[in-house]
């Protein structure tokens, strides 16, 4: 046998199998008529309080379901059972991020047959959940005031793959040296196309719009015909 | 964060590759990773170190080459190169358009393998 070293030629994504799972489940929720959005931040920028407030606003319109990822607790899957939304806690056991084959799991635990809109509560964190395809139909990320106007230069990633930012904790604007159009500027230079809301989840400023968007986004993957016949609440 | 998770996949792929054309060693991996990735190449190879041992892999060494991150400009359509500080920042060398879209720079890519 020869001691020569040969190469072999390899080129695979190393993502690829999630990237595929990830389609898969996208053809799934398509079939099912359940929009899958993606929520994203850093730890304590408001997401557990935005999701609340969003469900608040468009209750009469969709039926909801959660999917609650974290590290190590239970915490916020409580805080929305406590609404009587249908929650499913993903504890990652240490896991950074989410992927496409744990909002599976996730989603089997619920009934899709029943819920026009999921929404993936998913690890604090604005570097890994950048780089793993949910699933998802549409990526949203939050970013809040007190996180400071600079973390698009430190997290680029997440600012490119997200189709939505909001800007939390506009409450707090007055109060913190945050440069709200620096800000938009150095989003925009990474992602042109990302749709910019400013909220409050505190005080609800903001919430009409970002509603607004999130029910036209839900009602065209939905089909109107079936937002309309599927007025029966669980 | 997650080099546990993508040096599994990793040696998967590897040992995909190897099976069945008589790889007796794996002696370098070459792999190709986007400007935007925020993971540690040492620690890549750490946990490769230890994921593969009692494989052909073994003691393979990964050489990790980075990938420059990619916009391409909106209003003229030139695309170039940025470096992960300049991203946010840039501005079309073209036309001065800040409007840039990302085409390239999170690439996770095995290339080849060199094997004994």
């Amino acid at each position: 046998m020869s001691d020569a070293v040969r190469l072999i030629e390899v080129k695979e994504e190393i993502h690829a199998d999630n990237e595929r799972v990830a389609q898969g489940l996208r053809s799934q929720l398509a079939q099912k008529k359940t929009f899958l959005l993606n929520l994203m931040s850093s730890p304590g920028a408001g997401k557990t309080r935005t999701i609340l407030k969003t469900i608040d606003a468009l209750r009469d319109r969709f039926r909801f379901g959660v999917l609650e990822a974290d590290i190590d607790s239970t915490v916020d899957a409580e805080l929305v059972a406590a609404r009587g939304i249908s929650v499913v806690q993903l504890r990652t056991g240490g896991f950074c991020h989410l992927d496409a084959s744990m909002v599976a799991k996730g989603l089997a635990a619920l009934d899709l047959d029943v819920l026009d809109v999921v929404v993936i509560e998913n690890v604090g964190n604005l570097v890994c959940p950048a780089e793993f395809d949910t699933g998802a139909a549409r990526n949203v990320m939050i970013l809040s005031v007190p996180e400071g106007d600079d973390k698009p230069l430190k997290y680029p990633l997440m600012f490119t793959v997200s189709d939505v930012l909001l800007v939390n904790k506009m409450d707090y604007l007055g109060l913190s040296d945050f440069d709200l159009k620096a800000m938009r500027e150095r989003v925009l230079r990474l992602n042109p196309r990302i749709q910019i809301f400013e909220i409050s989840a505190k005080t609800g400023q903001g919430f009409d719009q970002w509603a607004a968007w999130l029910s036209r986004e839900a009602s065209s993957f939905i089909g109107p015909v079936s937002g309309i016949l599927r007025d029966i609440r669980p | 964060m997650h080099e546990l998770q993508i040096t599994e996949r990793i040696l998967d792929i590897v040992l995909k590759h190897a099976l069945g054309q008589d790889v007796t060693k794996v002696v370098r991996i070459h792999l190709r990773i986007g400007a935007l990735s925020d993971l540690e190449d040492e620690w890549i190879q750490h946990y490769f170190d230890y994921l593969s041992r009692g494989t052909v892999a073994e003691n393979a060494q990964l050489a990790i080459r980075r990938a420059p991150a990619v916009l391409c400009c909106l209003s003229c359509s030139c695309s170039f190169e940025v470096t992960r500080e300049e991203l946010g920042r840039a501005r079309c060398p073209e036309c001065g358009e800040p409007g840039l879209e990302l085409v390239a720079g999170r690439e996770y890519l095995i290339e080849n393998m060199e094997v004994l």
